[in-house]
């Protein structure tokens, strides 16, 4: 754990050790310095509260990312009362980084699908850093038709870098089995939850995420590219990625703010690593109340309803005439 | 540089030429060009004559959304719509405004994409034909709407969807609003799907990214133009993650036909032809049971 210590978290651990320090002082030497020790922890607390305001995207990115953050599983663990994996695609394999399951929520049933990262390097070597393959994203879909026919709701939690650039998910078609899930998301006619539980990387989150509801958890992000990615595409600097990571908006805050995804999930203090069981109890209070909403709504509007959230998604003029063909228009009447 | 194929365009948007600089996908010099592959030297009267297309290796040259149209469509057919939708900078990311007049500038095209309403060896037809010198034929809210509304157009007139893609994915200046363009232009095909209404993508060189994860692999019908490169992830990424030299070929049209993701590849030379073909064989299918 000790080594898994955030760069911003630094004062506050300093902050902890003098407390604990001060403590067994005060036991030791048998005196009452207990105004002090109020002092200090409200301290430590103001500082706390000051410090997780004001993150910048890069730290925020570094709670993203972190080693210990739950993971699909995790969630499964503090969601689900009963829970059984389902394997394989029907085409090629299972697809280790994704998670498919069905399982039961309050005695409701479930089917959940989830990019599955592991915490060690042995198990992301296995997880393959929950990047899918084509056959993860056709296993989803062949679950997500399977929910369909016995009309179980959907969750669907994000945490991946990307979908895997390789050889083998170019040659059976990574950008087919995406975009094939995009199409058939688009009219299930169960509800579709949505929760970014951690990275949620472009093409390769996308892929599972097309729902009726959209969420993030309040240290997650999502985006179109990784800063590291768009700094080196678009400024040939990998060192700017900083920079990138504000211009792109991705955190659930500014994501929310501009009115691109429906719900922020508050964590626990410090990140849902810190308190993964209070982080399960939030993202299952979340799913809940949101089934709720989703209930009352029939089949047909459900669909229609979710075609029409992405339907009116984009920013553009329609009517002011660029100054270009303006100018063009006048060259050509004169 | 196809002006003489255009006729008397009846264009309002999209303007002649001579007025644009020449791009990469120009000619070196007035005079000749050199064969990217090749790199034969090409009298560029020959080249143009020839549908950028080398005459000697048969290298297929990128060519403009305009150009592309009108080797493609029936001369004076064209009626383009959604032609006043502008791009915004609703993330206000640094220098896209810039880049956005800049391309304009470079293509005399408003966005990445043309929409409208052709006929192809007589057949109508919806069709849009994106533009890879427009900010590398990204994805962002115009496009993404432009394909839209080309895929409702689609729905509401019963005419076939032609799209003819080149890009390198979406956006990123417009962040995850981008990325969501890709589930809105899928949710369309999905009603075009459910209503029976044929449509035919055209992957041109190259076709990556964002537009190949979305509606460019959901056609009935893939074409992909000889040698086209056809991409989820770029082969510069590939070969970073994987660090070892890719497999000749890879990512390549006929590499995709190998691996059963494209229906045909076809060269610039026969593929209005091959459109006709098809058209003429689904409309005696709608003709019959319709």
């Amino acid at each position: 754990m000790a080594n898994n210590i955030l760069d911003f978290e630094k004062p506050l651990i300093e902050l902890a050790d003098k407390i604990k320090e001060l403590q067994s002082f005060m036991d030791e030497k048998g005196l009452d310095l207990s105004e002090e020790l109020t002092r200090l922890k409200e301290r430590a607390k103001n500082l706390e509260a000051e410090i997780y305001a004001d993150l910048n995207t890069m730290q925020t990115l570094q709670i993203t990312r972190h080693p210990n953050r739950p993971t699909a599983r995790d969630y499964v663990n503090y969601i689900f009362d009963d829970f059984i994996e389902l394997h394989g695609d029907r085409r090629f394999g299972d697809d280790k980084a994704m998670l498919c399951g069905i399982g039961l929520i309050d005695n409701k049933p479930f089917t959940l699908l989830g990019h599955q990262k592991g915490k060690t390097t042995k198990e992301n070597l296995v997880r393959n850093f929950g990047m899918a393959h084509p056959e993860g994203y056709r296993k989803a879909l062949r679950l997500m038709k399977q929910a369909e026919k016995f009309n179980r709701p959907i969750i669907s939690l994000i945490n991946t870098p990307g979908a895997y650039p390789g050889i083998g998910a170019e040659e059976r078609g990574q950008a087919e089995a995406i975009a094939k899930n995009l199409m058939e998301m688009s009219s299930l006619k169960v509800p579709i939850i949505v929760i970014v539980v951690g990275e949620g990387g472009s093409g390769g989150a996308l892929g599972i995420g097309l729902g009726d509801r959209i969420m993030m958890l309040e240290y997650s992000y999502y985006s179109v590219s990784s800063p590291e990615a768009c700094a080196a595409i678009l400024w040939k600097d990998s060192e700017k990625s900083s920079e990138a990571a504000e211009a792109l908006k991705i955190t659930a805050k500014s994501l929310s703010a501009l009115g691109l995804i429906d719900r922020v999930i508050k964590e626990p203090a410090g990140g849902a690593h810190k308190n993964p069981l209070e982080a399960g109890k939030l993202v299952k209070k979340a799913i809940i109340e949101t089934l709720d909403e989703l209930s009352n709504l029939d089949t047909d509007q459900l669909v229609i309803n979710r075609y029409d959230k992405f339907r009116q998604i984009g920013e553009f003029n329609q009517r002011e005439t660029s100054k270009i063909s303006e100018d063009l228009l006048k060259e050509e009447t004169d | 540089m196809f002006k003489d194929l255009f006729g008397k365009s009846k264009y309002v948007t999209v303007k002649t030429r001579d007025k644009r600089k020449e791009s990469d996908i120009s000619p070196d010099s007035s005079l000749w060009t050199k064969c990217k592959k090749c790199k034969e030297i090409i009298f560029n009267k020959k080249l143009i004559e020839n549908l950028m297309v080398c005459p000697k290796c048969d290298y297929h040259f990128r060519i403009s959304a305009k150009d592309r149209l009108a080797i493609t469509i029936d001369e004076d057919s064209f009626r383009e719509f959604a032609s006043e939708i502008y791009s915004q900078d609703p993330l206000k990311f640094p220098d896209y405004i810039d880049k956005l007049e800049k391309a304009k500038v470079k293509t005399g095209l408003n966005e990445a994409v043309l929409v409208g309403e052709a006929l192809i060896k007589g057949f109508p037809v919806v069709i849009a034909v994106m533009d890879f010198n427009f900010m590398g034929g990204s994805m962002g809210s115009v496009v993404g709407e432009k394909i839209t509304i080309a895929i409702e157009k689609s729905l509401e007139t019963k005419k076939p969807l032609i799209l003819v893609t080149t890009a390198g994915g979406a956006r990123m200046q417009e962040g995850l609003i981008s990325l969501m363009q890709m589930a809105k232009t899928s949710a369309a095909v999905k009603k075009l799907d459910k209503a029976g209404i044929l449509y035919i993508c055209i992957m041109t060189d190259p076709t990556s990214g964002g537009v190949t994860a979305s509606f460019a692999s959901l056609a009935d019908i893939i074409i992909a133009e000889k040698e086209a490169l056809i991409a989820f992830a770029g082969p510069r990424v590939i070969k970073q993650t994987i660090s070892a030299d890719l497999p000749e070929g890879f990512q390549r049209a006929e590499f995709l036909m190998e691996h059963g993701m494209v229906d045909r590849v076809v060269t610039r030379h026969k593929m209005k032809e091959e459109l006709a073909s098809i058209l003429k064989i689904h409309q005696f299918g709608v003709t019959s049971y319709g």
